[in-house]
């Protein structure tokens, strides 16, 4: 049986958990039909089990109460592990977000196996055989996972969230699960929530501008900031203008970054290394502005605009204000 | 005074293309240059602060080859005093190996009376991307482990760490001795100063070999996702490529 961590957000499952749950059906049908159960902590919805269920879970095992009202990863793992053993998992899975790393990095220790980091692809049954990610996403290992239960995590955008085409029961059994004192001690103990201007947004948003090494300085993001504004989007930058201290690190786009999937990226100046690729790869259009015309961002985008940003991206906010 | 023992990883400085050596099991970085991610910079640059916040000392370590070194001196350069290598070759261990050496450092220093009130480690190399040698250290010391901090406060017997969650700033308090992994974003990486440098290069290096035969990888093979062939449609030049690019945004059906 496939046991999937899934994180929550206040209106139900996260997007990463739901492409997780999707990969989960393709390894259960390759598997030939093996159930997939689901483990949630802390506080959720009340349609999170039926949105489970359109996504074809059996069983929502879920650890609640005090203990679990904020984040620990430690209690998540234990939560984890105690669902595992209940429904004899042979597979433990999890979103590649920080969370879904920190409780599978967590559960492989305690159990002695290994955990594999952004797989994209699975191989081979037996044996057990994922590809995943490695240097940002610029090379693919095929790692083999032998050990049980295989705990790996899946690399954000690695497929499109699909419902099943038959849903399955989406049972709640409540986890009777307590963490230990030990668990407890690495718990959050504040949390400031995040405005408007936080990662979250840009990691979701359908519409990004981004802005690199050819807005100049601090004062070169105007045209962009606009461009962003007129187009309902948000503005990510590449990690030269971050360290340059040209804007926060919120907004940064790339491996160490934001890793953003929208629907059209426009980045403006910026020449699409390794680094901000691994960030951007899975923008459905891009539109590149540079005057390199030889630049990666340029050869790799869907379409490209050959010159200045500080002249062209203007032009494009005043041909959007001339056209309303 | 809290003494601090921070980890780091050389890794290639791939910005352009990845090329692989020819039996597949690494990246050929024969033609790049090496350096440290951006997490074990800020990893560096957090223990440094920690240590001089509250008079304490910090030791850099890494697990590779003989020239790591070189990042190891970087790091004395801009303010720890001790190094220790512990030579191999980095493609032959895996992340359990990692931790299961760096905690055979920590045994036998603190056996020899200095002990490391932190551990930190960049969140993950950007070369093999793994992001749970902290956890599984801090398992094998018995200590809490907090994942994701970009900035920390030492308090007596405690530290209190702050990193960004999905739904805001999470702040977490843990007691000393803890393992701490780091992730960019939250203090700015210093350079040497040319002091630092000189200093740097009177530190003798403690090398020493691994504690035991590493279990590896898993790895199978490496591969390189299948190059796209550019496909691009260049839709003007200049400012005058404008009305083009509107014209295309209204048909993706965005911008109004």
């Amino acid at each position: 049986m496939i046991l999937v961590y899934v994180e929550t957000t206040p209106d139900g499952v996260s997007e990463v958990s739901l492409e997780t749950v999707t990969f989960a059906r393709g390894l259960s049908t390759a598997g030939g039909g093996v159930p997939i159960d689901a483990v949630v902590v802390g506080p959720a919805s009340d349609g999170l089990p039926a949105e489970l269920a359109a996504y074809g879970v059996r069983t929502v095992h879920h650890a609640d109460g005090d203990d679990f009202d904020r984040f620990s990863g430690a209690a998540t793992a234990t939560a984890v592990a105690s669902a595992r053993e209940a429904a004899g998992s042979v597979v433990v899975m999890a979103g590649g977000t920080n969370r879904g790393m920190e409780v599978m990095a967590r559960v492989a220790t305690r159990l002695g196996v290994a955990m594999a980091a952004n797989v994209v692809t699975f191989g081979g049954l037996s044996p057990f055989v994922v590809t995943r990610q490695v240097v940002g996403g610029a090379a693919l290992e095929e790692m083999q996972l032998s050990q049980r239960p295989a705990v790996f995590t899946v690399a954000g955008h690695a497929v499109e969230p699909e419902p099943a085409a038959e849903p399955g029961a989406g049972t709640v059994q409540a986890l009777g699960v307590q963490p230990s004192p030990e668990d407890l001690v690495v718990r959050v103990v504040s949390m400031e929530s995040a405005g408007n201007d936080d990662s979250g947004s840009l990691k979701s948003a359908r519409i990004v501008v981004g802005a690199g090494r050819g807005a100049g300085g601090p004062d070169g993001f105007e045209g962009v900031v606009e461009l962003a504004d007129l187009l309902g989007g948000s503005l990510g930058v590449s990690r030269v203008v971050t360290s340059l201290g040209w804007r926060p690190h919120h907004e940064q786009v790339g491996q160490t970054g934001s890793r953003i999937a929208p629907e059209v990226y426009i980045p403006c100046g910026i020449s699409g290394a390794i680094q901000h690729w691994a960030g951007c790869a899975s923008s459905k259009v891009i539109i590149a502005i540079n005057t390199d015309a030889e630049a990666p961002m340029m050869t790799k985008a869907t379409y490209a605009v050959v010159g200045d940003m500080h002249e062209i991206v203007p032009a494009i906010n005043e041909e959007i204000r001339r056209r309303r | 005074m809290a003494n601090v023992l921070v980890c780091i990883k050389r890794v290639p400085d791939f910005s352009g293309e990845v090329l692989l050596t020819e039996d597949a099991q690494s990246a050929d970085a024969r033609f790049v240059g090496f350096t440290l991610s951006n997490h074990d910079s800020c990893a560096v640059e957090l223990a440094v602060q920690l240590a001089a916040a509250t008079e304490g000392a910090t030791t850099v370590l890494s697990v590779g080859d003989a020239d790591a070194v070189e990042q190891l001196r970087s790091a004395l350069g801009v303010g720890c005093t001790a190094a220790v290598l512990v030579e191999t070759e980095p493609v032959e261990l895996g992340p359990a190996d990692v931790a299961h050496e760096i905690a055979a450092v920590v045994r036998d220093h603190e056996a020899a009376g200095t002990t490391y009130d932190l551990v930190l480690l960049g969140n993950d190399a950007a070369d093999s991307g793994d992001f749970q040698v902290g956890i599984r250290l801090a398992h094998e010391l018995a200590r809490p482990v907090v994942t994701g901090v970009q900035t920390a406060t030492v308090a007596t017997g405690v530290v209190r760490l702050q990193g960004d969650g999905p739904d805001g700033r999470e702040t977490y308090e843990v007691p000393l001795p803890a393992v701490v992994t780091v992730m960019e974003g939250g203090v700015e990486p210093r350079y040497p100063t040319i002091t630092g440098r000189m200093r740097a290069k009177k530190v003798e290096v403690e090398t020493r070999p691994v504690s035991q035969a590493p279990a590896g990888s898993r790895r199978v093979r490496l591969s390189l996702p299948p190059p796209s062939p550019s496909t691009v449609e260049v839709l003007g030049e200049g400012p005058e490529a404008a009305g083009a690019v509107v014209d295309l945004l209204q048909r993706l059906g965005v911008g109004r």
